[in-house]
């Protein structure tokens, strides 16, 4: 609520932002982009190191194939073209955690990926095709720790982990839009995780810097064709951070302009705790990178065939997949919450296909599974119910064999145990009595021990059959069909 | 072209080289004697050449994407200058902004 | 037994008197010990001895020699200290890598281990591999076996003096701009650039990487063959590695070149070519000629303008190269470093050496925007129509015949403050990498006492070739025999 209110705010000072968004994922390898050292996140400092990763003298680059196709994939689900021939160039520029003293990295017009977009949503409900300029593979540095105020300690684990770089069109193409507001920052870095998610080649931590997002952005009278001058953001490690941070640099440029001063060119650090932007601190070196092809490595060609099988193989992505479950007639709600996570969305799928009607199946799904696993603080992987164990279940309720209420009890069971429904049902002998014979004894006991009750409901005391219901209930331990029981004793009293 | 002392003292930054001036007046002599040599090349008309980056003809060297352990961490830090045994030392890092591609 | 080991002129000599247990590895690799220690005042052709290590292989192989089937097994040899031995310090010649050990073996020293190979120590060079003279070496001045007052040649001067000087049979150097080929012909021996991707470069300390190449160093043709043998293959550590099955290369030791069409390059007898040298390269000629060679002059325009492209490229690329001389992992760090930028830029100031500075600072200004396209991106154009060059020649003829220097030795310190005087060394050197060939330089004969260097030139892969035509030549004639007094 407080954030709309801001948005409106900077809507209201006459002046609109023009935010680009170059975001950093680390890739799901199991090796470095260029050794064999584990890629796995974490580590004792400086135990998953080699000769390559550490830039020792003579050792080569080797480029790890799946970190490649990570990114084709990945180019392909943002609707990239493919550059049919790409190659990797050194980025020279020196620092502690860089340790062939350049980064290898993809420059100039053949990145794997250009010309992509991304579509989200905008506040008011609309919907933005966001530009996207490139989609390159490079290697990530090694990191720093500031831990004694005369040094600090340099640790390569992460150096030579495959990074995706991900950059917006600053410019957009016609038919193409811009981000202009930290919401619709915020909703593109949303739906850029939740893509990378889907194609499992990022795990998506911000907290962990396993995907890393520096917006830079500038602001500028509403219709103006100009930029103004653009400052580089960092350290924004979650959503929040993201939208906290763009709203504040954008309401501080606007200030610094309305009070008559200029924004100046730089990069500007969050500072999450008491949620300011401050410039970086030392001296800010003019960056003159240097960039010449690679010797070391050489082109790669993507054949047709190997394009069409990494496209076959996308799966469906988060937003399509959201619009299909509505078009199931499920609410945009409930959509976008079972589409939230991939494995959740596949698991809804089966059972929904296995009992062949969604509606049912989503909301046992949205309120009991979701509940269940957030009671057990688990992850739909290890949930031990199998999709078409739900299915059963819910036609054990529509072929009247148990109710609703007692399926519940069921459910949390089988979530428990992992058994299946009608095992649980039988074993607990909780099979509802269909069974004439049995219900209409317990119906003459509960007429002759309720003469009176009788009587008012022979007299035509409608309601009072309730009364009697209930009593036949109690007799068979809530096991009886209600349907029945109300029919047999109308019967028996001859009531309407 | 004929490169200024300030040039010549800006590229020894780039470089990351500590030169005293008298070196790089040196230098920028010896450079600009290097770059008359080059200008022989200006005189080559090498419109639609292709440049020659690697001589090798070959394409799509790659590795499968298979771990193996690295280093014991001894031999990763047996030649550093400075370490604390578990990781290399080097004087306080000012925060710049360059480092870390992606930041953090 | 000495007097055995003394008449061993080569490796593939010394591989016989072993298989024959005429000699032990043993002995033989304390002669060659003995025979470093010797001349190493006079010479300085080492900058680290590994007698453990040469006497373990020697012993490994006395104890079963069969277990080691390779000819050079056994066989004392050195390598260049700027590829990796692990343990042994790397220096290359540079006070920048102080104190490094590297903590791997380079694939070509692995293979030579790998096969029984007696690695008995790592020799000098120009810093980094930059220069002509082995007289940029941070530590000391190798001499030429032929006459100590001149240099051996370089920058893989310490290797082509140890063999010249018989201190070991063979060695391993590397060629990013003649310099094999060029201290070889200073030396009298035979040294070989293979086609680039013949042998892995993992663990060879980068120059300019797209032009550097190990190769062997050697008394004759047939030692050439054996350690390209042994050094040549596919890595899957090296992705310019060439993946296709490396011949042997012994089988090319043929004496005929029949229908052979040798091509002699004008340019390359021009540009400061001393006449004496191009007379004896001319004679060579005759030789293949008398042997049934056809012999043809060729012209190749652009091969001038291959100084100025390799005077761009290499230290465009040696600047990246080196810039991982930090001080931050290994090597030398400045004390009086205040911050992380200060440090970088002392303690490279302090561990480079003038030359290597030198390159560094064009390298970089050749890369820097603005000066790109002019310099560096011309350079790779100019580049592409030098190889359109070699590939027309290549149609008409099976090799190239030129001179591998423009002189024979030239005397210690006479170049030094003349930077390029000393690059007109590598003039007919450098377009051989530019175009990625192999090249071969072999002795052709003798002026002023000193050798004079024929180099062969082929098509990329057709070592084969190479070495036919040079066995050929060697064998009718004598230079091969010639041996410094030393
Ligand atoms: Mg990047
Ligand atoms: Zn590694």
């Amino acid at each position: 609520m407080a954030e709309t209110t801001l948005a409106v705010d900077i809507a209201e000072t006459g002046f609109e932002a023009v935010i680009g968004m170059e975001v950093h994922a680390e890739l799901l390898t199991r090796s470095k982009m260029f050794c064999a050292c584990s890629a796995e996140f974490g580590g004792e400092p400086n135990t998953r190191c080699c000769p390559v990763c550490l830039g020792l003298p003579g050792s080569l680059p080797v480029a790890n194939r799946q970190a490649v196709e990570f990114v084709v994939r990945a180019a392909m689900a943002l609707n990239c073209e493919i550059n049919r021939e790409t190659f990797f160039h050194r980025k020279n520029y020196f620092y502690p955690d860089l340790p062939k003293g350049y980064q290898i990295s993809q420059y100039g017009d053949t990145p794997i990926g250009v010309r992509g977009w991304i579509e989200i949503e905008t506040e008011d409900g609309g919907v933005k095709r966001i530009g996207i300029r490139r989609v390159h593979l490079e290697e990530d540095t090694g990191k720093l720790l500031h831990s004694s105020p005369s040094e600090s300690e340099v640790d390569y684990n992460r150096s030579g982990v495959p990074l995706m770089e991900i950059v917006t069109e600053h410019d957009p193409r016609p038919g193409f839009d811009q981000i202009n507001t930290a919401y619709e920052a915020r909703e593109y870095i949303m739906q850029l995780r939740q893509i990378l998610l889907y194609l499992g080649v990022c795990d998506g931590k911000m907290e962990e810097g396993s995907l890393r997002c520096e917006p830079n952005v500038s602001v500028r009278p509403v219709g103006s064709r100009e930029y103004g001058i653009r400052t580089e953001l960092k350290n924004l490690n979650s959503f929040r951070s993201v939208y906290r941070g763009l709203e504040y640099e954008i309401r501080r440029q606007i200030e610094t302009i309305r009070s008559g001063g200029v924004v100046v060119h730089e990069t500007r650090r969050w500072d999450e705790e008491h949620e300011v932007t401050a410039p970086m601190r030392g001296k800010e070196l003019e960056q003159e990178y240097r960039y010449f092809p690679e010797p070391d490595l050489l082109p790669f060609r993507f054949e047709e065939a190997q394009l069409e099988r990494l496209r076959r193989e996308l799966p469906e992505l988060p937003l399509q997949r959201r619009r299909r479950f509505e078009e199931m007639g499920l609410s945009r709600a409930d959509a976008a919450t079972l589409t939230s996570e991939k494995a959740i969305a596949d698991w809804f799928e089966e059972a929904a296909r296995d009992y062949g009607d969604p509606k049912p199946i989503a909301n046992w799904v949205l309120t009991e599974l979701l509940r269940l696993l957030n009671q057990a603080g688990e992850g739909i992987q290890s949930c031990r119910v199998r999709p078409a164990q739900l299915a059963s279940l819910v036609r054990l309720i529509d072929d009247g064999t148990i109710s609703g209420k007692i399926a519940k009890g069921v459910f949390e069971e089988m979530f428990r145990t992992g058994r299946d429904p009608r095992e649980i049902v039988e074993a607990s002998g909780q099979t509802q009595i269909s069974d004439e014979e049995a219900i209409l004894s317990a119906v003459r006991k509960v007429i002759a021990e309720n003469e009176r009750v009788a009587a008012d409901v022979r007299g035509g005391k409608e309601k009072s059959i309730g009364f009697l219901v209930g009593q036949v209930m109690k007799e068979t331990g809530g096991r009886a069909n209600p349907r029945l029981v109300n029919e047999l004793l109308r019967r028996e009293l001859g009531a309407g | 072209m004929k490169l200024t002392l300030e040039e010549v003292s800006n590229v020894a930054f780039l470089a990351r080289l500590a030169l005293p001036e008298e070196e790089l007046r040196r230098l920028a002599g010896h450079l600009n004697q290097i770059i008359e040599h080059f200008a022989a090349l200006q005189q080559l008309d090498t419109t639609d050449v292709e440049p020659t980056e690697r001589v090798v003809p070959m394409v799509n060297v790659y590795r499968e994407d298979v771990a193996l352990p690295g280093l014991d961490r001894e031999d990763v830090l047996r030649c550093a200058p400075r370490s604390n045994g578990e990781a290399f030392l080097v004087p306080r890092v000012v925060d710049t902004a360059d480092g870390k591609d992606g930041g953090q | 037994m000495t007097r055995d080991i003394e008449n061993i002129q080569t490796a593939w000599q010394a591989s016989e008197a072993l298989r024959s247990g005429r000699i032990s590895a043993r002995d033989l690799t304390r002669a060659s010990l003995e025979r470093i220690a010797a001349l190493e005042p006079s010479l300085s052709a080492f900058l680290a001895l590994t007698e453990e290590i040469a006497m373990e292989a020697a012993e490994r192989f006395d104890a079963n020699p069969a277990a080691f089937p390779d000819p050079l097994a056994g066989v004392p040899a050195a390598v260049k200290d700027n590829m990796c031995l692990k343990g042994v310090p790397c220096t290359c010649a540079s006070r920048i890598l102080e104190g490094w050990e590297p903590p791997y073996n380079a694939t070509a020293v692995q293979r030579i281990l790998d096969r029984g190979g007696v690695i008995c120590g790592k020799t000098n060079l120009d810093e980094f591999a930059m220069g002509s003279s082995t007289e940029n070496s941070a530590f000391k001045v190798t001499r030429n076996p032929w006459n100590t007052s001149t240099v051996p040649g370089g920058s893989s001067g310490g290797s082509a003096a140890a063999v010249a000087a018989g201190q070991v049979f063979y060695a391993l150097g590397s060629d990013t701009g003649g310099s094999i080929r060029q201290p070889a012909s200073f030396c009298g021996i035979v040294g070989v650039k293979p086609t680039y991707g013949r042998v892995s470069r993992y663990g060879l300390v980068a120059y300019a990487s797209s032009l550097d190449q190990i190769g062997p160093l050697t008394r004759d043709v047939r030692d050439a063959a054996l350690v390209l043998n042994l050094i040549c293959g596919h890595d899957p550590l090296d992705s310019t590695s060439y993946p296709g099955e490396s011949p042997d290369f012994t089988k090319a030791l043929r004496r005929d070149v029949q229908g052979l069409t040798v091509g002699l390059p004008q340019e390359f007898f021009a540009q400061g070519v001393r006449d004496d040298v191009a007379q004896a390269v001319r004679d060579g000629a005759r030789v293949l000629e008398k042997a049934g060679a056809k012999v043809r002059d060729i012209s190749m325009p652009n091969v001038g303008y291959a100084l100025p492209v390799y005077y761009i490229i290499a230290p465009a690329e040696a600047s990246s190269n080196l810039a991982r001389y930090d001080g931050v992992r290994y090597g030398h760090r400045s004390s009086a470093a205040s911050d992380h930028v200060d440090m970088f830029m002392r303690s490279r100031a302090e561990g480079f050496g003038a030359e290597v500075k030198q390159r560094i600072m064009i390298g970089t200004y050749a890369l820097s925007a603005g000066y790109y396209d002019a310099y560096y991106l011309k350079a790779q154009q100019v580049r592409t129509l030098l190889r359109r060059d070699f590939d027309r020649a290549f149609e008409e003829c099976d090799v190239l015949l030129t001179p591998t220097s423009p002189t024979p030795a030239f005397a210690v310190g006479e170049r030094a403050d003349d930077p390029f005087q000393m690059k007109l060394a590598d003039v007919c050197t450098i377009p051989v990498n530019l175009a990625g060939i192999p090249a071969l330089s072999l002795p052709c004969g003798l002026v002023d006492g000193l050798p004079v260097g024929m180099q062969i030139m082929a098509r990329p892969f057709d070592e084969e070739t190479m070495l036919r035509a040079a066995y050929t030549f060697e064998q009718a004639t004598e230079f091969h025999r010639l041996r410094p007094a030393i």
